[in-house]
C-alpha cells in the first residue's frame, strides 16, 4: 500500500498532489464544520425542470468561467512563459460582442445564438493575436503587453454596445447559462467537459501538446530542432482567445446581461492562480492541464465555503490570500526539498533507533 | 533623430500657447460686457455643464441624456459641456467656460474641493453657478443652489416601502454595492438601523462590489444553507437579477404573488419590465433627472428659499407600475 | 599520515534515489599540488566536488581539512574552510568592474571603500600576474581573463584548496597556457588544487597526481608521471583500448567518390562571410579552426539557424531555398549544435519526447506519432546507443552529459538523414563514449549519409574526416586531404603558415 501511495505520488500524479490534497482538505474540513453542505438535491426550478442544487453544484457550476480560463492560461503560460492579464476585460468585450450580435435583429433564434458565439470568438480571437502578435514577434513580457488590453478593454466593451447594461431574455441564453430543459446538471459544466474534451482531443490530433512545452522549456533548441517558435506562442494565445469567448459567453449567458464593468472581473488573478495551485510552473514548459482545472476548483471551493460560514465577501479575499499562499509555498521546489530533506532525517533517525534497539536486544 | 524630442517639445509649446490665447480671446470679448447682468433677453441662453463622463454609469448616461435635453436650442439654451472623471481636468473646463463667458455654469464635481478659486472667479464675471447630483465644500454664497439627491433619503424610502409591505416577519438578505460608495452607503443606512432595531432579521449581508454573479453566488449559498428567507434587498438591478437567478434555478418563486420580496435600485427599464411582470416587487431611484429643476430656476430668475434643494427620489411598486413610468423614468432601453 | 597533507576524505557515500553516486570513495590532496580528478561521465566526479563545496550533504564519510574534522553543510561552510570553487561558467558579474567582482559580497560594512579595493585589488592581480585591470568592466575581458579572475577572487579569499572545474573548456591555446601558469604560481604558493578535466594532455602537462573514479567507485591515486596516457584512459573506461588504437590508426581515407550531395555558393549569413561548401553522398568532412574563427557559423549558416545573408544552394544538383532550420530538415539535413544546454537538449522533456521531435516536427503539426509509436522509437535508439537512463520517461536534464549527447545524436539518426552536421558532438563528454560516436559516424558515411564534423580535438577530426577545411578569421584559409591530413599540417595552416 505504501509502495503504491509513493507511486503514485512519484509519478505524473506527483505534479496534482497539491491541488488533490488541497481539495482533500477542504471537504474534510467542510465535513467537520457542516455535512449538511455537501447535501445535492433534485428541486424543481422555476422553469419546471428537474435540477440539482447544492454547494457542491454551486462550486462546481461557478467555477466553469475559471476552469476555461485556465486551460488557456495554462498554455499560454507553458509556451510564453508569462500570463494573460487581459483575459477579464477580453471576455467583457466577447460578451459585448455576443450581446450586440443578439440584438442586432429581433428574436433570438438558435441560429442567431450560434452566430453570435461564433462573432465573439472571433473578436476575441483577434484581440487574443494581437497580444499574442505584441510577445510572440515584438518580444515583450506577456504581463506588460496584456496590460494594454487589461487597461483599455473594458472601454472597448463599453463602446460595443453605448455603455449600457443592456439585457437579453430567451429560453435558448437560460439554457446555455444555466439548464437545459431535461439536463439535471448545469449547462455551464456541461461546456467544461466539452471544452476539456476538446483540448484533449487538439492534444492528440496535434503536435500541440509536445511542441508547446518545447518552446516553453528552449525555445532555442525548438527552433533549432524546426519548430515555428513564434507560431506557437501566437496559436497560445489565439487559443486563449477561444477560451476567453466561451468564458464570455458563459457569463453573459448566466444573467442574461452584460455589464463591462464587472463581468468576470478579476478573474485573471484567479485564472494565474489555478494554473500555479495546479502545480504549473509559472516561467513556462511542461505543463499538465488537468492540474489548472482542479485547481480552478479548489479556488471556488474554497470561496464556497468561506460564502457558506458567512464570511463577509470584503473578507474572502483575504482569506482567499492566505490559504493560496500557504499552496503555493508548498508547491515550491525549495519547500518539497526542505522537506524532503526533513523526511529523510526523520526516517534516519527512526531507522537508527530501531538498530539500537535491535542490538540492545 | 535626436532632434526629434526638442521639435515637438516646440511643437507641444506652441499648440499650448495657441490655445490659451484662443480661449483668451473669446473670453475677453464675453467678460467686458459680464457683471452681474449676465443674463441678457435677447439670444439663447449660455450654459457651461461640467459632468461626469456619461461611460461612468447608467445613471451618468441619463443624467448627460437630460441636461441635453433639457438645455437644448428649442428651449432657448446654448449649451456647451465638458466631460471628465478628473478633478483638475473638470476645473479647467469650468475655467475655460467662465472666459468664454457663459451665463449659468452647472457643476458635478468629480471632487469635493479644490472648487473656491474657480467659483469665485465666476462670481466676479457674473456667471451664476448650480451645482447639480454633488456638493461642493465651497461657501454657500458662491452658487445659487445645490440640487442633490439624498442618498440615505433613497434607503429610506425603500425601506419604509417594505415596512408598509406588512409582511408576518422579515428575513431579508442584503446584498450591497462596492463597500464605501455613495450609493452603498445610502442604500444600506435605513436597512442596518431596520436590524439593529430588530425589526427586520438580516439572514446574511454581504457586498457583491456591484457584480452581478457575486450576487448571484451569494444567494446561492444561502439557499445552499438552508436558511429561510423572504425579502431579496440588492443595492442594484444588476444584483437584483443575480439574485433572481439563483432564486429561478433553486425553484423559489419571487415577484407579486411569490414567496420572496425583490427589490432593487436604478430604475433600468429592463429593471422595470421585470417589474411590470410582476417578478420584482420594489426598485428604487436615485434621480438622475435635476435640469429641470434647474432650468425652471433660471427661467423664472427666483432665488430658492433653500439652496440645498433635494431631488425627489422615486420608488417604484411593482403594483402601481405603468408603461408610462418605463418610458419616462426608465433608464438605458 | 602525511605531513603536508591539506584536504582528506575518506569513505564517502552518497546515495540518489535508485543510484549510488559515490561509494567509500577517497581522495587525498597535498599542499602545494595540482591533482587532478579523473572519470567517465557519472563516474561521480561532479558529486564529489558538490559535497565538498557543500551543494550536496554526503550519507557517510569524513572530511578533514589539516587533520581536522569538518562539517561542510553549505557553501558558505566550504568558504569558511578554505575551499573555494571556479566554475566552467563563471558566476562573476560581466556589468560590474574587476575589482568590485573580487570584493562584492565580503563586505564587511555597508560603506564600500571603493578605493582601498580597486588598491588592493591591483596589488592581486600585479602579484598573479593577470592581465586586467582593477577598474576594467569584467565582461569587456576574455573568458580567460574572467576566470583568472574569479581565481584571484578565490585566492584573496584565502582559500587553501581551490577547485577547477572544467576550466580550459571554452579557452583556446594561449589562454590555457595563461592559465597553467597561474596554477602553477598558486602551486608554488602552497595552494591545493583539484583540477577536473576532459583534455588529457592537459592532464600531463600541469598535474602532479591524478586520482580516478569510475561508477562511483575509487580506481586509484597516481603519480602522473607514472601514468602512461592509454593506461589512464584504461582506468577510467575499464577496459582496454584495442579499439581506440585501432581507430587512431590513421589509415588513409579515401575521399569519397559519390554524387554531391549538397552544395553551396557563395553562402553567408548574420554570422558568416560569404563561403562555398560541398559535400558528397557518404563523405564526412569537417571544418577546423581556433574558437571565434566561424567554424561552427559555417555550418549554422548551412543549417539556416541565423539569418540567411545569400548565395545559392544546391541538393542533389536542385537548387533550394534553405532560410530556416525547418526547411533543411525536409531536405533531410540533421544539425547537432555545438552548445548542448543552449540549443540541443530540452531538459525538462522526457529522454522519449527528446528523441522523437525532430521527426515529429517533419511529421507535421496535425500528424502526431502515437505514444506507443514514440515509446518504440526511443526504446529502439536507447538500446542501439546504448543510452544510460533510468526510463524513456526521465527528464533528459537528468542524464549525464554523454548520454544526453546520445539523446540528440538519436533524435536526428530518428529522421534518417542523409546529411548530419555535428559541431562538436564531443565536447565535455566521456572518453568511452567520444569513441562510440566517432565509430557512430564511420558507420554513417557507410551507409551513404553525409557527415560533417567539428571538434576541438583534432586528432578526433584526423580520425574521422577524409577531408578539413580550416578557417582563421571567418575565412576559409585551407582545404587539407589525403597525405596533407596530419596533424603538423593542420595545425600550420591554422596558425597561418604557407601550406
Amino acid at each position: 500500500m505504501k509502495e503504491r501511495i509513493k507511486k503514485v505520488f512519484k509519478s505524473s500524479l506527483g505534479q496534482l498532489a497539491i491541488p488533490l490534497i488541497a481539495i482533500a482538505l477542504l471537504i474534510i474540513f467542510n465535513l467537520i464544520r457542516d455535512p449538511g453542505f455537501f447535501v445535492i438535491g433534485l428541486t424543481q426550478n422555476n422553469d419546471g425542470n428537474l435540477v440539482l442544487q447544492g454547494n457542491l453544484i454551486s462550486i462546481i457550476n461557478g467555477a466553469s468561467e475559471l476552469a476555461v480560463l485556465a486551460m488557456g492560461m495554462t498554455l499560454v503560460t507553458a509556451a510564453c512563459g508569462g500570463q494573460d492579464i487581459s483575459v477579464g476585460a477580453a471576455a467583457a468585450i466577447a460578451g459585448s460582442v455576443l450581446v450586440k450580435v443578439l440584438k442586432s435583429g429581433s428574436g433570438i433564434t438558435g441560429g442567431r445564438v450560434l452566430a453570435a458565439f461564433l462573432m465573439a470568438c472571433l473578436v476575441a480571437m483577434i484581440f487574443g493575436s494581437f497580444n499574442g502578435t505584441l510577445v510572440a514577434i515584438f518580444k515583450i513580457q506577456p504581463m506588460i503587453a496584456t496590460l494594454i488590453l487589461y487597461t483599455c478593454g473594458r472601454s472597448i466593451a463599453y463602446w460595443i454596445n453605448g455603455g449600457a447594461t443592456p439585457t437579453v431574455s430567451s429560453p435558448v441564453i437560460t439554457a446555455i447559462g444555466s439548464f437545459i430543459p431535461g439536463i439535471p446538471v448545469p449547462t455551464p459544466v456541461l461546456i467544461v467537459i466539452a471544452m476539456t474534451i476538446l483540448f484533449k482531443l487538439l492534444f492528440r490530433f496535434t503536435s500541440l501538446e509536445l511542441f508547446t512545452q518545447s518552446v516553453g522549456i528552449n525555445g532555442s533548441a525548438a527552433r533549432l530542432n524546426g519548430i515555428n517558435t513564434t507560431f506557437i506562442k501566437l496559436l497560445s494565445f489565439i487559443i486563449l482567445g477561444v477560451c476567453v469567448a466561451v468564458a464570455g459567453s458563459i457569463g453573459v449567458s448566466r444573467l442574461g446581461l452584460i455589464n463591462h464593468e464587472t463581468l468576470l472581473l478579476d478573474i485573471e488573478m484567479d485564472a494565474i492562480l489555478a494554473v500555479a495551485i495546479g502545480g504549473n510552473s509559472l516561467g513556462g514548459g511542461r505543463f499538465k492541464l488537468s492540474g489548472s482545472i482542479i485547481g480552478a476548483y479548489v479556488i471556488q471551493m474554497l470561496t464556497i465555503t468561506l460564502y457558506a460560514m458567512k464570511v463577509s465577501s470584503t473578507d474572502v479575499k483575504a482569506y482567499k490570500a492566505i490559504v493560496i499562499v500557504i499552496l503555493v509555498v508548498i508547491g515550491s521546489p525549495v519547500f518539497k526539498e526542505k522537506f524532503g530533506k526533513t523526511v529523510n532525517r526523520i526516517r534516519n533517525n527512526r531507522n537508527g533507533l530501531m538498530e539500537k534497539g535491535a542490538e540492545k536486544a | 533623430m535626436k532632434k526629434l524630442p526638442k521639435f515637438l517639445g516646440v511643437v507641444m509649446s506652441a499648440v499650448l500657447v495657441l490655445s490659451v490665447c484662443a480661449c483668451g480671446g473669446s473670453g475677453s470679448a464675453a467678460s467686458s460686457g459680464g457683471d452681474s447682468s449676465a443674463a441678457k433677453s435677447d439670444g439663447p441662453i449660455k450654459v457651461g455643464v461640467v459632468n461626469n463622463p456619461p461611460s461612468e454609469s447608467g445613471y451618468r448616461e441619463a443624467n448627460v441624456k437630460d441636461m441635453e435635453s433639457v438645455f437644448s436650442s428649442a428651449n432657448g439654451y446654448e449649451l456647451k459641456t465638458a466631460y471628465s472623471l478628473k478633478n483638475d481636468e473638470q476645473l479647467q473646463a469650468a475655467q475655460g467656460f467662465i472666459t468664454e463667458g457663459v451665463d449659468y455654469l452647472l457643476i458635478s464635481a468629480a471632487e469635493t474641493t479644490g472648487w473656491d478659486e474657480v467659483l469665485k472667479k465666476a462670481k466676479e464675471a457674473g456667471i451664476k453657478v448650480y451645482l447639480f447630483d454633488r456638493m461642493i465644500d465651497v461657501d454657500e454664497s458662491l452658487y445659487e443652489a445645490a440640487v442633490v439627491s439624498d442618498m440615505a433619503k433613497e434607503g429610506e424610502t425603500a425601506v419604509k416601502w417594505l415596512l408598509d409591505q406588512n409582511l408576518p416577519e422579515y428575513n431579508v438578505i442584503h446584498i450591497q454595492g462596492a463597500m464605501g460608495s455613495d450609493a452603498q452607503i445610502g442604500r444600506t443606512g435605513a436597512l442596518d438601523e431596520q436590524f439593529a432595531s430588530g425589526k427586520m432579521n438580516k439572514v446574511v449581508q454581504q457586498t457583491a462590489t456591484w457584480d452581478e454573479a457575486e450576487a448571484k453566488k451569494i444567494v446561492e449559498s444561502v439557499i445552499n444553507s438552508g436558511d429561510s428567507f423572504n425579502v431579496i434587498y440588492a443595492e442594484n438591478d444588476g444584483m437584483a437579477k443575480g439574485a433572481v437567478a439563483a432564486l429561478d434555478e433553486a425553484g423559489i418563486t419571487h415577484g407579486v404573488d411569490g414567496d420572496v420580496v425583490v427589490m432593487g435600485f436604478d430604475c433600468n427599464k429592463w429593471a422595470l419590465r421585470e417589474l411590470l411582470a410582476g417578478k420584482w416587487n420594489y426598485d428604487g431611484q436615485c434621480s438622475p433627472f435635476q435640469a429641470k429643476i434647474i432650468s425652471d430656476l433660471i427661467k423664472s430668475g427666483s432665488a430658492p428659499s433653500s439652496k440645498k434643494i433635494i431631488n425627489e427620489e422615486k420608488g417604484f411598486d411593482a403594483k402601481a407600475l405603468t408603461q408610462a413610468d418605463i418610458d419616462t423614468y426608465g433608464l438605458g432601453e | 599520515m602525511e605531513e603536508n597533507c591539506l584536504l582528506e576524505l575518506r569513505g564517502i557515500d552518497k546515495m540518489f534515489p535508485g543510484v549510488m553516486a559515490l561509494n567509500n570513495v577517497d581522495f587525498t590532496l597535498r599542499k602545494g599540488e595540482i591533482h587532478a580528478l579523473m572519470g567517465e561521465n557519472g563516474a561521480g566526479k561532479s558529486t564529489l566536488i558538490k559535497i565538498l563545496t557543500g551543494v550536496y550533504s554526503m550519507d557517510a564519510g569524513t572530511i578533514l581539512v589539516e587533520g581536522k574534522n569538518v562539517h561542510i553543510g553549505s557553501p558558505q561552510d566550504a568558504q569558511n574552510n578554505g575551499i573555494s570553487t571556479v566554475y566552467q561558467e563563471t558566476t562573476l558579474c560581466p556589468n560590474l568592474t574587476v575589482a568590485e567582482n573580487m570584493f562584492i559580497g565580503r563586505e564587511k560594512s555597508l560603506l564600500v571603500k571603493q578605493k582601498a579595493y580597486e588598491k588592493r585589488a591591483e596589488e592581486i592581480l600585479e602579484s598573479l600576474q593577470i592581465p586586467a585591470r582593477a577598474r576594467q568592466q569584467l565582461g569587456n575581458c576574455s573568458l580567460a581573463v574572467q576566470q583568472m579572475v574569479a581565481i584571484a577572487r578565490a585566492v584573496d579569499m584565502q582559500c587553501k584548496v581551490l577547485i577547477l572545474d572544467e576550466p580550459t573548456s571554452s579557452l583556446d591555446d594561449k589562454e590555457v597556457n595563461m592559465l597553467f601558469k597561474l596554477m602553477r604560481d598558486l602551486k608554488s604558493r602552497g595552494v591545493g588544487i583539484i583540477f577536473v578535466t576532459h583534455f588529457l594532455e592537459q592532464v600531463y602537462e600541469v598535474s602532479d597526481r591524478i586520482t580516478v573514479l569510475r561508477n562511483g567507485e575509487l580506481v586509484g591515486e597516481f603519480l602522473t608521471e607514472e601514468l602512461p596516457q592509454v593506461q589512464l584512459v584504461a582506468k577510467m573506461i575499464g577496459k582496454e583500448l584495442d579499439e581506440l588504437n585501432n581507430l587512431s590508426d590513421t589509415e588513409e581515407r579515401s575521399a569519397a567518390s559519390g554524387e554531391v550531395f549538397y552544395q553551396a555558393e557563395g553562402l553567408s549569413s548574420s554570422e558568416t562571410l560569404p563561403f562555398d561548401f560541398s559535400i558528397r553522398k557518404g563523405e564526412v568532412n569537417g571544418f577546423t579552426g581556433l574558437l571565434g574563427s566561424g567554424r561552427s557559423e559555417s555550418v549554422r549558416a548551412i543549417f539556416g539557424a541565423d539569418k540567411v545573408g545569400g548565395g545559392t544552394v544546391k541538393i542533389k544538383g536542385k537548387n533550394v531555398k534553405i532560410t530556416k532550420p525547418v526547411d533543411a530538415m525536409k531536405h533531410g539535413i540533421g544539425y547537432l549544435a555545438e552548445d548542448r544546454k543552449r540549443d540541443g537538449i530540452i531538459a525538462d522533456l522526457s529522454v522519449r519526447e527528446n528523441i522523437i521531435i525532430a521527426m515529429q516536427v517533419m511529421n507535421g503539426f496535425f500528424k502526431p506519432i502515437s505514444r506507443s509509436e514514440s515509446e518504440a522509437f526511443a526504446d529502439e535508439y536507447i538500446k542501439a546507443l546504448n543510452i544510460k537512463t533510468a526510463s524513456r520517461e526521465t527528464p533528459v536534464g537528468a542524464l549525464s552529459g554523454g548520454n544526453q549527447q546520445k539523446v540528440i545524436l538519436a533524435r536526428w539518426l530518428l529522421t534518417h538523414p542523409d546529411y548530419l552536421i555535428l559541431d562538436e558532438p564531443t565536447r565535455g563528454i566521456d572518453v568511452g563514449t567520444k569513441l562510440e560516436i566517432q565509430k557512430l559516424v564511420l558507420k554513417l558515411a557507410e551507409e551513404d549519409v553525409s557527415v560533417t564534423f567539428i571538434s576541438s580535438e583534432i586528432e578526433e577530426m584526423l580520425r574521422t574526416c577524409s577531408r578539413l577545411i580550416v578557417m582563421r578569421d571567418r575565412h576559409i584559409v585551407g582545404e587539407l586531404k589525403g597525405s596533407d591530413l596530419n596533424q603538423a599540417q593542420v595545425m600550420k595552416t591554422i596558425a597561418g603558415g604557407e601550406s
